[in-house]
């Protein structure tokens, strides 16, 4: 089998028997990148030399006995997460000619437990997007299908892992951001709880709702990046002090008897017929498993994209308030005032869609119309929280689908946001609720991957992990290759 | 909700964006969509129900007061548009 097919579970026996070295997988990655990324545009900064000598140092640390959990493993990190020493842009002009003086603790932790960076992901600007089109650097292309988007907002890191230019990614989700484009490009993607995973030099768009995970080929991969990406972090104090589980342990279990829930809203309208037939399919391979199924309901569903998109551009408006053209990012050129300053270069630094949510969100913020957006979402917030604890008292975990339908059109829905914002519908209640959710490969539709949804009760990743490995011991669709990457 | 350009421009000027006066109604335009979308909320009776911020409910954790972090200010001075003598440069304010 071709080196870059391999998951990381494999890569780490292939490294540690010496069937090849970390440098050689290395080099083979970056030559696919070279080669690739022309036609996917997954990458904003490839690190080619930086990432040679970290692969020769693991090479040198593996023959010294020196073991460790992704030692020698070629990762990508979503240009969210600050780099020390190398340009961080978030996807943004604002941030176009910033290098980052720190390193964020999930890239600190990756690179403790061994993992070599090969480069850093596009991305929707600021990741607010569901399609990775909204970047300062042009749009990123699905490997399925070249003319279709990848999902966003983290679909660099989705594209690298599906065209096999990396071993495992990096992604944050704030309202579907891992999991759609995990969808929408076939490959494996978790959400943990909120606070599992610190945001420490993780840009801030939604304070409340951004969480980061793993983007990788399957469940037993994603357990791996977790592993070391979780824990309690000082610098976070929304950082959850819990102690982590080995995320790998329990993964050879079997689901047999395990009680998952079918949420009916998921599957009300605006859902596709041959989506809802995947998702059905795997509901029945989970079903032989032994899993017992039943119907759940979460009433408030619909809610909660009304109620996200207040929540998330009015706390995107305050974080983003931070870029002012004083202290680094964008500034203008001969601003004559203050004011000036402030105001061109944040217009010039920022995309169409940045503004518009910051747009929404210091409306619903200013004098007068507090209460009737932003206080009425937050009570929203709570009783979709409530429906999700009522249904966790019956089930061990939620599936669904993930978005509407499979990837769509370069161009099709960028015109139009709130038909954008709907491809969210399914993902984005997880996120009000803080809750861990995971996409894992179950099908494709006329050539184009779907992902299941799998939502667990908090601190749960390790049994959302547990399904998502045994349903990939029963199917392959994790192991498809689009024919693009092929070389 | 009614968005019409007297909203559009304050807004704007809250949140220091220079808005062209040709994207002043593509402003009004998707404000009014994405509130049409947002007002759906509206028609959840939530009386009683206690606004939720937060996924964890938590309080902020308290830390002993003492230095913890060096002194990194040439480093992130570094990266700042315009300095001097350790103070970040803006346009005079003050005549």
């Amino acid at each position: 089998m071709a080196m870059h097919n391999n998951t990381i579970v494999e890569l780490l026996a292939a490294l540690k028997s010496g069937e090849f070295s970390s440098k050689e997988l290395t080099r083979h990655y970056i030559e696919r990148i070279k080669v690739l990324d022309s036609l996917y545009n997954a990458f904003i900064t490839p690190l080619e030399e930086q990432a040679l000598q970290a692969a020769e140092q693991a090479d040198a640390d593996r023959a010294r006995g020196k073991e460790l959990p992704l030692g020698g493993i070629p990762i990508a990190h979503k240009d969210i997460f600050c780099t020390r020493g190398i340009k961080s842009t978030c996807g943004s002009r604002m941030l176009d000619n910033f290098i980052s003086p720190y390193d964020a603790t999930v890239v600190e932790n990756l690179t403790a437990a061994g993992a070599i960076l090969i480069g850093k992901t596009n991305m929707d600007e600021f990741a607010m997007g569901s399609s990775s089109e909204t970047s300062f650097y042009g749009p990123v292309k699905n490997p399925w299908d070249l003319e279709r988007v990848p999902g966003g907002s983290s679909g660099g890191s989705a594209t690298a892992v599906a065209a096999r230019m990396c071993a495992g990614a990096t992604g944050t989700d704030t309202g579907g951001s891992i999991r759609q484009p995990a969808s929408l490009c076939g490959i494996s993607g978790l959400k943990p709880t909120y606070g599992r995973v610190s945001r420490w030099g993780m840009v801030a768009f939604a304070s409340s709702l951004d969480q980061a995970g793993p983007m990788t080929q399957t469940a037993a991969d994603a357990a791996l990046m977790l592993n070391a990406m979780a824990g309690h972090d000082a610098k976070d104090s929304t950082s959850i002090t819990d102690p982590v589980p080995d995320y790998s342990a329990r993964l050879n279990d079997k689901i047999c008897g395990i009680k998952l829930g079918l949420c009916k809203e998921y599957f009300e309208d605006g859902l596709d017929a041959n989506v809802q037939q995947c998702v059905m399919d795997a509901v029945l391979v989970l079903e032989k498993m032994g899993a017992r199924i039943s119907e759940v309901s979460l009433p408030n569903t619909r809610q909660s994209v009304p109620a996200y998109y207040v929540i998330a551009p009015a706390e995107c408006s305050a974080n983003l308030a931070r870029y002012d053209g004083v202290r680094f990012g964008h500034r203008c050129e001969n601003p004559v005032d203050l004011g000036d300053l402030y105001r061109r270069s944040r217009s010039e630094g920022f995309g169409a869609e940045v503004k518009r949510r910051i747009m929404i969100g210091t409306f619903a913020l200013s004098a007068g119309y507090y209460d009737a957006y932003y206080r009425k979402a937050q009570q929203i917030r709570r009783l979709i929280k409530n429906d999700f604890v009522n249904v966790f008292e019956e089930v061990d975990m939620i599936i669904g689908p993930i978005a509407p339908s499979t990837a769509f059109r370069l161009g099709e829905k960028i015109g139009d946001p709130v038909t954008m914002y709907l491809q969210d519908i399914f993902t984005i209640a997880s996120n009000l609720a803080g809750l861990p959710a995971a996409s894992f490969p179950a099908g494709f539709v006329d050539g184009l991957p779907i992902g299941i949804q799998v939502i667990g009760n908090y601190l749960d990743e390790a049994s959302i992990l547990q399904l998502g490995h045994q349903f990939q011991l029963q199917t392959d669709w994790h192991k498809r290759t689009p024919a693009s990457a092929e070389l | 909700m009614k968005v019409d350009d007297t909203v559009v421009k304050s807004i704007a000027q809250l949140a220091q964006l220079e808005l062209k006066p040709e994207s002043i109604q593509e402003n009004i335009d998707s404000m009014t969509s994405i509130l049409n979308l947002v007002d759906q909320m509206q028609s959840v009776d939530t009386t009683g129900i206690e606004p939720m911020a937060h996924p964890l409910d938590t309080m902020q954790r308290l830390r002993e007061d003492h230095v913890s972090e060096p002194d990194q200010r040439e480093l992130f001075q570094s990266i700042a548009p315009a300095t001097e003598k350790n103070l970040y440069l803006v346009p005079k304010v003050i005549e």
